[in-house]
């Protein structure tokens, strides 16, 4: 019995989710382009996919990759998957969708060994690992199975911008802060590469390690909640607030008990 | 049986998983919350990972028999490893439904942790049969190495929550600092083994 009042009890908000999304999304597409890269990054708000992150921010160009290889995946996962969304089953919809990712990452994986095998080495493991990369199967779930094809196709663009603009922010401290300058590699020829190095003998070796990295996340991710939060009033901020405003309750709840007891 | 120790430490501490090996952050910053939830996790992990990871070595071999290896590992592992997860959560909650209460809600997030697909695409490499110490031990020390670490920085983040922290850097973002911290110790043990 129980199990059935639950399922009349959800669906009525299963279906009404996606209407709501149309209506927001269908008065204003750029508001579904932007939401990845500020509101909604996936990084730096919403905290997906950080897998990557850490290891594809040791530098410029090795972030650079990443976002190609993460744009390249999810703007044809979206559009593949917002395609059938009518013809697949529901019950098996996540096998689906990560077979279809898993494809996508092993044409781009064997692609970069091809083309970019500096690169491919340096990221090793991590551009197969693009296949349970939250970012993407929670894209298609939550956003390419419910709407039309270009909505689908700007959320995947916006939200594959904003994650690489945060792997370039964090990147761009960490290589400067790392190696006291910044060296661009052609990703396809070794051969050529331009470096500014002038800060050398100052340079931290271990921000270009995961030390440095951990840390330097933690803090771009403060500052970025910060930033939100004083120049962007009202509805962008939302989430970060959200979730804050959660813990500091929880917290004043915890405090509450804690006083009870004692 | 001196290798299977030290390949059991190794991939348990000195390259840790989360700490060295940057996997898994995802459920590892969002699961961490409470140390119960985090337990939960380290456990249905372990499972996960051990079975995966000695399936896939073994699909390994047959996928270099068919000559199909280089392009549908990723595919078939990711494969094994949501069927894997499928099937576990009906067994659990079929025979052990007392298990699956606590279980039940972390199985479907372990498809998308990236500690499980990492392991096996790490113990699929392995081209000899005479590896099997490593990899069992590998199989069990990535697992156990995450389980260790999610629980002690549970235990951090339930001071964090209480602690006057700015209130920007609140949740995940001190608790990014807190990983660094934690990945410095990992890090001067790596010359250990």
């Amino acid at each position: 019995m129980k199990n059935q009042v639950e399922k009349v009890q959800n669906t009525p908000e299963n279906v009404a989710q996606p209407e709501k999304n149309v209506e927001k999304k269908g008065h204003d597409r750029k508001k579904v382009f932007l939401a990845g890269i500020i509101k909604d990054n996936p990084v730096l708000v919403m905290l997906l996919g950080l897998c990557p992150v850490i290891p594809a921010t040791t530098s410029i160009i090795n972030a650079l990759m990443m976002f190609i290889a993460v744009l390249f995946v999810l703007v044809c996962s979206n559009l593949i998957i917002s395609l059938i969304k009518g013809i697949v089953p529901k019950e098996i919809r996540i096998p689906v969708y990560i077979v279809i990712i898993a494809s996508l990452v092993t044409v781009i994986d064997l692609l970069l060994q091809a083309y970019a095998p500096d690169v491919s080495n340096s990221l090793g493991v991590f551009i197969p690992l693009i296949t349970v990369n939250c970012i993407i199967l929670g894209r298609a779930e939550a956003f390419a199975s419910k709407n039309s094809v270009l909505d689908s196709l700007l959320d995947a663009l916006g939200m594959s911008i904003g994650f690489g603009l945060a792997c370039l922010v964090i990147a761009i401290f960490r290589e400067f802060l790392g190696t006291g300058g910044f060296t661009l590699t052609n990703p396809f020829n070794s051969d050529q590469s331009v470096s500014w190095l002038p800060l050398k003998d100052l340079a931290l070796p271990v921000m270009v390690q995961g030390i440095g990295g951990f840390l330097t996340f933690g803090i771009i991710v403060g500052l970025f909640a910060w930033i939100t939060k004083s120049k962007v009033p009202g509805k962008n901020s939302d989430t970060t607030l959200k979730s804050q405003y959660s813990t500091l309750k929880e917290i004043e709840a915890c405090r509450k008990e804690g006083k009870e007891t004692k | 049986m001196v290798a299977f120790y030290t390949a059991l430490l190794s991939s348990m501490i000195v390259s840790n998983s989360v700490l060295a090996g940057y996997k898994g952050l995802c459920s590892y910053l969002g699961i961490s919350k409470k140390s119960s939830s985090a337990f939960g996790m380290g456990v249905a992990l372990t499972f996960v990972c051990f079975f995966s990871g000695l399936i896939c070595w073994g699909l390994g071999f047959l996928l270099r028999e068919l000559e199909i290896y280089d392009f549908m590992f990723t595919i078939v592992s990711i494969l094994v490893i949501s069927s894997l997860v499928q099937f576990t959560e009906l067994v659990i909650k079929k025979f052990f439904p007392s298990l699956y209460k606590t279980l039940g809600i972390y199985l479907p997030l372990i498809t998308t942790n990236c500690v499980v697909l990492g392991l096996a695409l790490q113990v699929g490499a392995y081209t000899d049969a005479s590896s099997f110490p490593e990899v069992l031990a590998t199989v069990l020390g990535v697992p156990l190495g995450y389980f260790i670490v999610i629980m002690l920085f549970s235990c951090i983040q339930e001071r964090l929550e209480t602690s006057n922290t700015k209130y920007n850097f609140k949740g995940a973002a001190i608790g990014l600092v807190a990983t660094a911290i934690m990945a410095i110790a990992v890090y001067g043990l790596g010359g250990v083994i």
